[in-house]
Parts: C-alpha cells; sequence; structure tokens
C-alpha cells in the first residue's frame, strides 16, 4: 500500500501543478496536455499509473477484508474517537469515494481527451472550463476532492510509517507536511474547480 | 541425630559447591531424552528450571495457573538483583554478599546454600545480558548498579523498577524456545491438587484444567515445585491475587517438611490501605529508600493537624520533623533491612505518630533528593546561579528518570503526585523466607520432589535482604536444580515411562474430586474472601510484625474455629466442568487454614526475635530484637500428621564455621 | 457512588453471549476498577447466582493478566493504566458502564470477560528469544558495552506486558504492538542481533497464521497502550522485515 501509495502522490502532485495551469493560461495548458498526451515516456507511465492504481485498489479492498475477519465479534460499545484520527479510520470509505470519483473522471476527460471526439471541443482547455460550467459537477468534484484530502492526511505519513522510516528528529516533519500537502491537494484541485466555475 | 540430613558436602566453604558437582551423578544425552520432569509455576525458580531442564534434553512438563507462563508474580518485583560481580569497585567478593546475607537473615539461613547462592550470583547477570535483558546502564554502556537495605556496597542490577519483569520475561523468551521445539511441553491455566507419590517416590500430580474443569493425571520421574511464596494467607499483601500455597501444602501433607513457616517478610515501604474492600497492597520498591527520607511529625498536634488537612507536610520546619531511622540507626539510616524499618514504622505508629485517617501511615519523602539532585544537574548542564524553582525542576527530571514508573503508579493508585508532597507508606506482608524443607540438593523430604525459589525455606534465613530474591529464584532455577536433580535422576534411566493409570495416581484423582465435589455441594451462607479476610485479620493482628505468646494460642483458637465455619458455611456457586475462579478460591483458602495456623504454631514455638519474627517478650532494653542463639539456632520442620495443630517438630540444627554469630547492629 | 454496569456474559467458549445489566451501589471512588467488580461479585454470590469471570492476578499494573473493554476504551478511559490500576474516581455517580471481553478472532472468549490469548505465547514461542543456553560460562555481562540509548530503548521496548489491548483496541485486530515490541527489543541488542533476521521473518509469519489483522497505522494501540510502548517500534519492526524479506537466503 505504502509503494503504491506514494507512487500516486507523485503522479497526483505532478496532475495538481498541470491543472493549475488551466487558471493562469489557456494555451501553457494545452501545451502541457498536449506533452502528455503525446510524449512516449509518459505514455509507457500511463500503464505503469494504472497499475498503480489497480495494485492499490485490490490491495486496499483485500486489506480491509482481511482486516475485518480478525475481528468477527463486535464491540457493543467502541469509542474508537478516543483514540484515534477520524482519516486513519476510514481509508476505506475515502478510498472508495475517490475511486467512483475516478471512474467518472476518467470517462469525462481520459476517455475524450484519447479516444473521444473531445464532446465537440477542439482543444483541452475548453474542455475543462465547460464541464465545470455545471455547478452540480463542481460540486461532486469538490466532494470528491476533500475525499482524496482525508485520505492523504492518513495515507501521507503512514507510507511512511509503513516502510520504517520512522524517527524521533524527522517523523514530526513528515506528519507536517502530510498535513499541509492533503491541504494543498484538496485545495488546489477545488480552487480550480470553483474558479472555472465561477468563469463560466 | 535429626532425621533431617541437609546432605552439605564436605570440605572448605568456598569448594563445597564445586566439589559437589564434580561428585554427583549426571545422566546422559540420549538417556535424558528419556526421562520427565514436572516443574509447577512458571516464575523465576520455575521458568528458569524448565527452561535449563529443557535445554539439558529433559522432557518438562510446566504447568502455571495463569493464562500465560509470563504472568508468574515474580514479574512484579521492582528493586533489582544482587551480584557479586565487584563492577563498582567498592569491595564486593562473593565472601562479602555471602555475609551479608547470612547476617541480612539474622543468622538463620544454612551457610553452605548461601555461599553457594553468592558464588552463583555473578552468573546469573552473565547469563541473563545473553539473553537480551535489557538492564540500565551508563552512558560509558557497562551495567550500572544501585545498593539496596542492609548492604554497604552496590551490588545491586536494576531495570528501572521492573527488574523482576525483565529477568522473568528474559527466563520466559528462554522457555518459548523450548516450547517451540517441543522440549517444554506447557499447561497454562492448569492448576496442580495434587502431589502422587508411588513407592515412596514423587511420580507426578493431579492437576485441574481451569478452562474445562478436567482433573488430569500427569506423571514424571520427578517433580518440581517453584509456586511461590503464602504471604496470601493474610489475605492483604503485596503478592498476586492467584498467588497461593496449595502446591506446597499439597506436599507438605504427602511428607514433605514445612520449614519456618512463620518467617514473614513484612516490606516497610507500601501504599497503605484506604478502605475494607482493599483487595491487595502495593509495594514500592525499597530502592526508594536509597533517595527518599523517612519520617513522622515531632509533635502530636502536627499530627493532628495533618490527619486533619489542616497543615501540609511540605510546610512542616525540618527541626518539627522525626527522621526515626536516621535517629535511631546513624550508621545504616534510611537503608536499614526491612525487617527493622517495618518495626520502626510500627512503633511510631503505635506511639500515635501516623500520618493517614488510619493512623497507619509515614511518610517517604523526596524532598531533599529532588534538590540535592536538582543542584548536579544544575552544575553538569552549566546552569550559573539556578533559581530554586529550576533546581527542584531538574531535580524531578533526575528522580522521574530513576523512578518514574513507580512515581507513576503511586499516582495512580492515591490520586497524590509524589513529586511535589511525600510519599506514604506503611509496612505489608510481602515474602515468606520459610516454605517446604530442602536439603542441599534441593530435594524435599520426599524423594524425587524438589522445591525452588520462594517455595522453598532456603536462603534467606529469617529476613530476606533487598533484591535477593531474584538472585535466589534465577539461582535455584538455572544454576543449581539443573544439576543437582542429576543426581537423582541418574537412578531413573532404566524405569521407563511413569504410567499415570496407576492406584496412587486414581486415589489422588479421587481426593480432588471428592475435595471438589464438597466445596460445591456445601451450600453455605458465606463467600470465600469473607473467610479468606477474616483469616488474614487473625494472622495480621497475631502472626504479623510482631507477637506474643498469648496472641499466637489465641490465633490458634480462632483459625480452628474459623476453619470449622468455613467447612459448614461456605458457599461456592458454578460448576466444576468450566472455568470456576470462586472454586478456584475455595479450595485455596481452605489449604491457607491449614497452614496459618501452622504459621502461629512455629510462631509460638519460637519464643525468641530473630528477622522478621519479633517476639515481643524477647528484647532488647532499648526495644531491638533479641535473638537466641543458645536456643533456637535451628530450622524448625513440621511434619504433618494428619492435623494442622499436630504437626510435628523436627529440628535442623545450623552451624557457622565460616561467619561469626553476632547480635545485629546497624546503628 | 451509584452505577450501571452493563456486563457482556458468555457460559462457555462455544456458548451465545448476551449483555446483561447489573446495578452497583456506594461504590468508594478510592477503589480500584476491579474491587469494584469485586462488590458485585459478592452481591452475586450472596443471591447464589454465578460471579461474572475475569482475569486479573497482580493488580499491580504489571502482570498483563487484567483486561476488560471498558466504555468503549481498552482498559477504560483513562491512560497508562491497566483496568487494575483503573480507579473509580475516573467515573461519575449515575454513570452506565459498559464491560466487554477484548475481541479478536485470535483472542477467543472462554467464559464471560476472559479470553484466551495463547496467541501470544506462540508468536513468541517462533522467535521471541536470543538463542542461548543456560550455562556458567557466557561471556561477562560487562563484555560488550551497549550504548545506553539503545539499552534504553531495548528497555522501553522491554516493558510490554502482553496483556493485548494493542489487539483489542486497534480497528483491524492488529498484534503488530506486541509483536514488534519483542522485534525490536532484540534487534537493539547485540546479543540478539545475531538471530535478527529469522525472528523477525518467524514472528510475523506466525503473527499471521493466528488471524490478526494488519497494522494501518491507526496509532490508537500506543494511545492505549498502558505502558506506552511507540509506534517507532512497529516502523522498526518493518524495516527489519523488509530487510530479511529482501537479504534471507532461501530455505
Amino acid at each position: 500500500m505504502a509503494l503504491t501509495g506514494l507512487f500516486l502522490i507523485t503522479f497526483i502532485t505532478l496532475h495538481l501543478a498541470i491543472n493549475l495551469l488551466t487558471m493562469v493560461s489557456k494555451d501553457a495548458f494545452n501545451e502541457a496536455s498536449h506533452f502528455m498526451a503525446t510524449n512516449p515516456l509518459i505514455q509507457v507511465m500511463q500503464y505503469v499509473l494504472a497499475a498503480g492504481f489497480l495494485i492499490h485498489i485490490v490491495m486496499g479492498i483485500n486489506l480491509t477484508l482481511k482486516n475485518k475477519s480478525a475481528r468477527p465479534e463486535k464491540y457493543a460499545y467502541n469509542r474508537p474517537s478516543a483514540n484515534s484520527g477520524f482519516s486513519s479510520r476510514s481509508m476505506i470509505i475515502t478510498g472508495m469515494l475517490v475511486l467512483v470519483f475516478l471512474v467518472l473522471h476518467l470517462r469525462d476527460y481520459f476517455v475524450e481527451l484519447k479516444f473521444g471526439d473531445m464532446n465537440g471541443f477542439d482543444n483541452d482547455y475548453d474542455l475543462v472550463v465547460t464541464l465545470f460550467g455545471m455547478w452540480y459537477y463542481t460540486l461532486i468534484y469538490v466532494l470528491a476532492f476533500i475525499a482524496l484530502g482525508i485520505h492523504l492526511n492518513h495515507g501521507f505519513q503512514s507510507a511512511f510509517q509503513s516502510m520504517g522510516a520512522n524517527h524521533s528528529r524527522y517523523t514530526p516533519l513528515i506528519k507536517k507536511l502530510g498535513a499541509v500537502y492533503c491541504v494543498i491537494i484538496a485545495a488546489g484541485f477545488s480552487a480550480i474547480a470553483i474558479f472555472h466555475f465561477v468563469n463560466a | 541425630m535429626s532425621v533431617l540430613d541437609a546432605k552439605i558436602p564436605q570440605g572448605p566453604l568456598k569448594d563445597k559447591w564445586t566439589k559437589h558437582k564434580n561428585d554427583i551423578n549426571v545422566v546422559n544425552p540420549a538417556n535424558k531424552r528419556l526421562i520427565d520432569v514436572i516443574v509447577v509455576g512458571t516464575g523465576l525458580a520455575g521458568g528458569a528450571a524448565s527452561a535449563s531442564l529443557a535445554e539439558m534434553g529433559y522432557s518438562v512438563k510446566a504447568f502455571c495457573f495463569q493464562d500465560s507462563p509470563r504472568r508468574a508474580h515474580s514479574i512484579a518485583a521492582q528493586g533489582g538483583i544482587n551480584a557479586a560481580k565487584n563492577y563498582q569497585n567498592d569491595g564486593d567478593s562473593t565472601y562479602r554478599l555471602f555475609y551479608d546475607t547470612v547476617k541480612g537473615g539474622d543468622y538463620r539461613a544454612r551457610e553452605a546454600n548461601v555461599y553457594r547462592l553468592a558464588e552463583v550470583s555473578a552468573n546469573i547477570i552473565d547469563q541473563c545480558v545473553a539473553q537480551g535483558v535489557p538492564f540500565a546502564r551508563e552512558y560509558g554502556g557497562l551495567l550500572d548498579n544501585r545498593s539496596f537495605g542492609g548492604v554497604l556496597v552496590s551490588r545491586t542490577f536494576y531495570a528501572k523498577g521492573q527488574t523482576g519483569q525483565q529477568l522473568l520475561l528474559g527466563a520466559y523468551s528462554a522457555m518459548s524456545r523450548q516450547i517451540g521445539k517441543g522440549k517444554i511441553k506447557m499447561y497454562n491455566r492448569h492448576e496442580m491438587l495434587e502431589l502422587v507419590i508411588v513407592g515412596g517416590k514423587a511420580r507426578g500430580i493431579i492437576a485441574r484444567n481451569l478452562v474445562t474443569g478436567e482433573i488430569e493425571r500427569h506423571s514424571a520421574h520427578a517433580v518440581v515445585l517453584a509456586s511461590g511464596g503464602y504471604g496470601n494467607v493474610f489475605f492483604l499483601s503485596t503478592n498476586a491475587m492467584g498467588s497461593n500455597v496449595t502446591a506446597a501444602w499439597k506436599a507438605h501433607k504427602k511428607g514433605a517438611y514445612f520449614a519456618n513457616p512463620c518467617f514473614t517478610q513484612i516490606h516497610p515501604t507500601c501504599i497503605p490501605r484506604s478502605g475494607e474492600y482493599q483487595s491487595k497492597l502495593t509495594l514500592m520498591s525499597e530502592s526508594l529508600r536509597n533517595d527518599g527520607r523517612i519520617w513522622v511529625p515531632k509533635k502530636k498536634e502536627d499530627v493532628m493537624a495533618i490527619r486533619e488537612g489542616r497543615l501540609s507536610p511540605t510546610d512542616l520546619r525540618e527541626e518539627d520533623r522525626d527522621y526515626y531511622l536516621e535517629r535511631r540507626y546513624p550508621a545504616f539510616g534510611n537503608l536499614v533491612p526491612r525487617d527493622v524499618a517495618s518495626r520502626a514504622a510500627k512503633e511510631r505508629c503505635d506511639a500515635g505518630y501516623g500520618v493517614n485517617d488510619t493512623g497507619e501511615a509515614v511518610y517517604l519523602d523526596f524532598g531533599s533528593a529532588i534538590m540535592r539532585y536538582g543542584k548536579e544537574k544544575a552544575m553538569v548542564d552549566g546552569i550559573t546561579n539556578p533559581t530554586e524553582d529550576v533546581i527542584r525542576e531538574l531535580g524531578e527530571q533526575v528522580v522521574e528518570a530513576k523512578y518514574g514508573n513507580l512515581f507513576q503508579m503511586y499516582e495512580k493508585i492515591t490520586d497524590d503526585n509524589p513529586y511535589k508532597t511525600p510519599m506514604k507508606i506503611y509496612p505489608a506482608v510481602h515474602y515468606t523466607m520459610g516454605g517446604i524443607w530442602v536439603d542441599y540438593n534441593l530435594m524435599t523430604t520426599i524423594p524425587g520432589c524438589y522445591a525452588a525459589g520462594e517455595a522453598n525455606f532456603s536462603d534467606h534465613g529469617a529476613n530476606r535482604l533487598g533484591a535477593s530474591a531474584l538472585m535466589q529464584g534465577l539461582a535455584d532455577g538455572y544454576f543449581v536444580l539443573p544439576y543437582t536433580i542429576g543426581d537423582y535422576l541418574a537412578g531413573d534411566i532404566r524405569t521407563g515411562a511413569i504410567p499415570n493409570d496407576s492406584p496412587e495416581f486414581m486415589e489422588a484423582e479421587k481426593q480432588v474430586r471428592d475435595q471438589i465435589e464438597k466445596l460445591l455441594k456445601n451450600n453455605g451462607s458465606k463467600s470465600v474472601d469473607h473467610f479468606h479476610r477474616r483469616l488474614g485479620k487473625i494472622m495480621w493482628d497475631h502472626v504479623g510484625m510482631a507477637r506474643n505468646g498469648e496472641g499466637l494460642k489465641q490465633a490458634i483458637a480462632e483459625i480452628r474455629s474459623l476453619r470449622d465455619e468455613f467447612w459448614k458455611d461456605v458457599r461456592v456457586p458454578g460448576k466444576a466442568n468450566g472455568l470456576n475462579p470462586e472454586l478456584e478460591k475455595a479450595g485455596r483458602v481452605a489449604d491457607f487454614l491449614e497452614l496459618g495456623e501452622l504459621m502461629a504454631l512455629d510462631a509460638l514455638h519460637r519464643s525468641e526475635s530473630c528477622g522478621g519474627h519479633f517476639r515481643e517478650e524477647s528484647q532488647t532494653d532499648e526495644g531491638e530484637a533479641l535473638r537466641k542463639d543458645d536456643e533456637f539456632a535451628f530450622v524448625s520442620a513440621w511434619e504433618w500428621t494428619g492435623d494442622a495443630g499436630e504437626a510435628k517438630l523436627h529440628k535442623e540444627e545450623l552451624t557457622f564455621n565460616d561467619i561469626e554469630l553476632k547480635q545485629r547492629s546497624y546503628k | 457512588m451509584n452505577l450501571t454496569l452493563k456486563i457482556y456474559r458468555q457460559d462457555g467458549p462455544n456458548a451465545k453471549g448476551r449483555m446483561e445489566t447489573y446495578q452497583v451501589a456506594d461504590i468508594s471512588e478510592h477503589m480500584s476498577f476491579l474491587e469494584m467488580l469485586d462488590v458485585l461479585n459478592e452481591q452475586l454470590v450472596a443471591k447464589g447466582e454465578e460471579p461474572v469471570a475475569f482475569d486479573h492476578d497482580c493488580r499491580e499494573g504489571i502482570c498483563g493478566m487484567c483486561s476488560l473493554y471498558i466504555n468503549g476504551e481498552a482498559h477504560g478511559p483513562d491512560r497508562g493504566v491497566t483496568t487494575c490500576q483503573l480507579h473509580m474516581r475516573k467515573f461519575k455517580d449515575g454513570d452506565t458502564i459498559y464491560i466487554e471481553p477484548w475481541r479478536s478472532k485470535a483472542f477467543p472468549v472462554v467464559k464471560d470477560l476472559v479470553v484466551d490469548r495463547s496467541s501470544f505465547d506462540r508468536i513468541m514461542a517462533a522467535g521471541g528469544f536470543v538463542s542461548v543456553n543456560t550455562s556458567g560460562n557466557t561471556q561477562d555481562a560487562n563484555a560488550i558495552p551497549i550504548p545506553k540509548t539503545d539499552a534504553d530503548k531495548a528497555f522501553d521496548a522491554a516493558t510490554c506486558i502482553g496483556c493485548g489491548a494493542c489487539v483489542a483496541t486497534c480497528k483491524n485486530a492488529s498484534a503488530m504492538l506486541f509483536v514488534s515490541a519483542k522485534v525490536s527489543q532484540l534487534a537493539l541488542l547485540p546479543q540478539g542481533k545475531v538471530e535478527r533476521t529469522h525472528r523477525v521473518l518467524n514472528m510475523v509469519e506466525r503473527m499471521d497464521k493466528e488471524g490478526f489483522g494488519n497494522c494501518t497505522n491507526t496509532g490508537a494501540c500506543e494511545v492505549e497502550c498502558p505502558k506506552g510502548i511507540s509506534l517507532e517500534n512497529i516502523a522498526r519492526m518493518n524495516r527489519e522485515y523488509l530487510k530479511a524479506s529482501l537479504t534471507a537466503d532461501k530455505d
């Protein structure tokens, strides 16, 4: 989980960086988007990325099922909030929300940009801007980003712990970094969606 | 000549053990596999013995009543373990450890045993470090030591206030390794309820599976009892709730003599009791006396003011405090042996100076230690002209590093912060020096039945010094019993497996079943704890810290009638065929009710004061204990004759060739 | 104070369990939680009912025998204590207290609040030791100096009492804190380093076989652990395991 998680974290960071361009310049974004769609290395990485997602998802579901079976009888009264954070306990839920979003997202962008007729738009930027013009579309996206943020809030630092990186000197820093990072991701993506909705 | 032969090897004291090891029989490795040994109890002695015997090749069956061998009550020992390593270069030696232990035991221990104990003490530390026991270390990476009561050198190795835990987990690890290999068959949640004797030899036990209630017959070529002490006869003690005498007592009733039953150690530093509901007492390690100063107010009016909450002990001026140990025993001060410290606390409280509601508490004060350490730390840290608050804070850090877990434990129980206000302490029953009589080989008067650790009487005489129990338990288990048992088992290599369906086994099983049935069908009106509490009160009042002839006679009469009442009126709910804690308790209390009488009888007979046994009729003009070597320099070993009150006394005379008998003085 | 107790009762290993309600009165705030249960049991015995079975022994927080899931938390609401050290001053008059056994596939219920934790013993038997026989001539205890920081960390890990609160409280019923404490203790000391590779592989394999869940780093175990065993140990075990998996010889 940790390895694929960190890999996906790298991807999502890159994704955010490119998307932010939509708020800066139409041409820059189109250029970056074009580069991502044609560069041979990126084309190869696409499959690696897909594999990363798949492994992360399958392992996550598998882990959850196994962990559930480790406690067949539940407590009549439980107070998990006394000793652990919400994000750490809800990884499968936030993960599933992100997965549902991912399917939607792939259908609307990835498939269209790569295989479809782009719904008649002649460049990537216009497709983005038009879709975010619809309020419910923006809302779904923002909610998904919040779920992703919560997922990352635990996922970021948890990945380091799982790989054995825990040190009195660096772990507090990693935890802070994780907290800041998940906010940047959630807020960054949401800002883009809201920006285009407002401007539409 | 007594019927008791201690089998002490001939020759000079310091050569006895080496010579003995060379002289005794050994069993060859191929034959060891064919020999079964039962070990009852998995504390330091039992755990160490099980592991060592299994490593040597014997087939071991180990039993404990807890859910895992790691829970044995050795785990609760706090302060440390002695060893004559002389790492601190303060002149320690095997002889000095031997001397301190015999003297600390008030000259009622066997010289040869104690010398052997001192001799193997150093091996214990080596062994434990090799196992990965994390003893405290200095910055240079070498082992640290501290000093303990009754001793003038630093020879105590420790792991914060959890030394017993670390040592036990070491032994448990060693056991686990053998359990994994199948060399130890572990029986958790099993309680030994009878010893089986076939042809005059111990050949097995009857045990109850506490989960299913099944009564099981287990055979072996030898049986080792390492079932701990019997302090719970007092109901309130620092022992675990489950600690009991049953295994030892059943062996006693089958022919093992019980030695010095009245030698009970009352530990000076325990948390005072707070109410009738109390189920146990908690020890605060003796190591605290290294830094804590014990006092009560000098004036009665201050005592009253403190009890009524009008005065805080920290506000009492130095000159109004009575540091009574420093006053009475200037040479050893707060580090006098346990028996002396306990009696001194009782003396002050009896005189009306106790500082809590019940009048049974004295202060253990870390105020001056905190300031002293704080100043040192400030110096080391290069802080010039530190304020009192800074010094106090630094000092508290030092004290926390040394005793943090004990202070936390105290605060959780009492809700008082011992860094800010002095601890309240009072003596409580902690350890029993008495136990099953054993010879030099740790064999009881039943051939093939051995006793190790607190369960035997051997090395502590009338009073145990701090950090000696861990030493003795591990010495017996790792370094004595594994050798000496071979001498006996060498005669059994052709015997073959012991059948467990002989008439002797069937008879023993029947006895166990009958007792269980009797208890369950009794249908009385009072709970087991009701009787246990009452027994405890009789024992504490009359067979406790100070005893006199009248009180002891009264105790015997009261225990007898309480025992009759128990068998008429005890109520044990539940069934035999399943987990039934009340039934377990009932069996244990039934045995305590017999043991209690024997303890009182033994105390009555020993009309001298020695060690943990303070006989009011026998004291000096200054109120110090008066020992009578001419009359009582012997071990009292009691033989069961069918009734607790009719036990027959055998004496093992103690001879001291390498040490001069002196009246103890810590002044 | 007067309290309402909701206690899980189960007659035997294969019986069906149920929650029962009891009342206790005049409980002193200075009582320990188990002494409060003693009071209840005395009541039940007096009424001829079977008392509630629960594990306990030393009652000073070191043997690890006591357990109990109290009001939704392992060892109850206080921190850094076992149930036997929990005092009634942490509760208020009129409170309702839920008392349940540890819940885990690897800790089956024996009776009422008593569970079988022998899976911990089996993990220990798989590698929780240094393979050294008893002998009078192992090398001198001071022959290998050990840096104080390592010795202290090893000690901190070694203070685990094996109570199982980590498993009970973990949403995945994972035993990683328990196992990592032993792996860490021995990995930090030169005496234990010799066998580190096989130790971690064997102990983890046994842990998985026993049916414990996996660690997802929620940190609940560290919070509820009565001995404050740190998550650092789990990270250390992860390192040890990673290294061992990559470097161990093929058998």
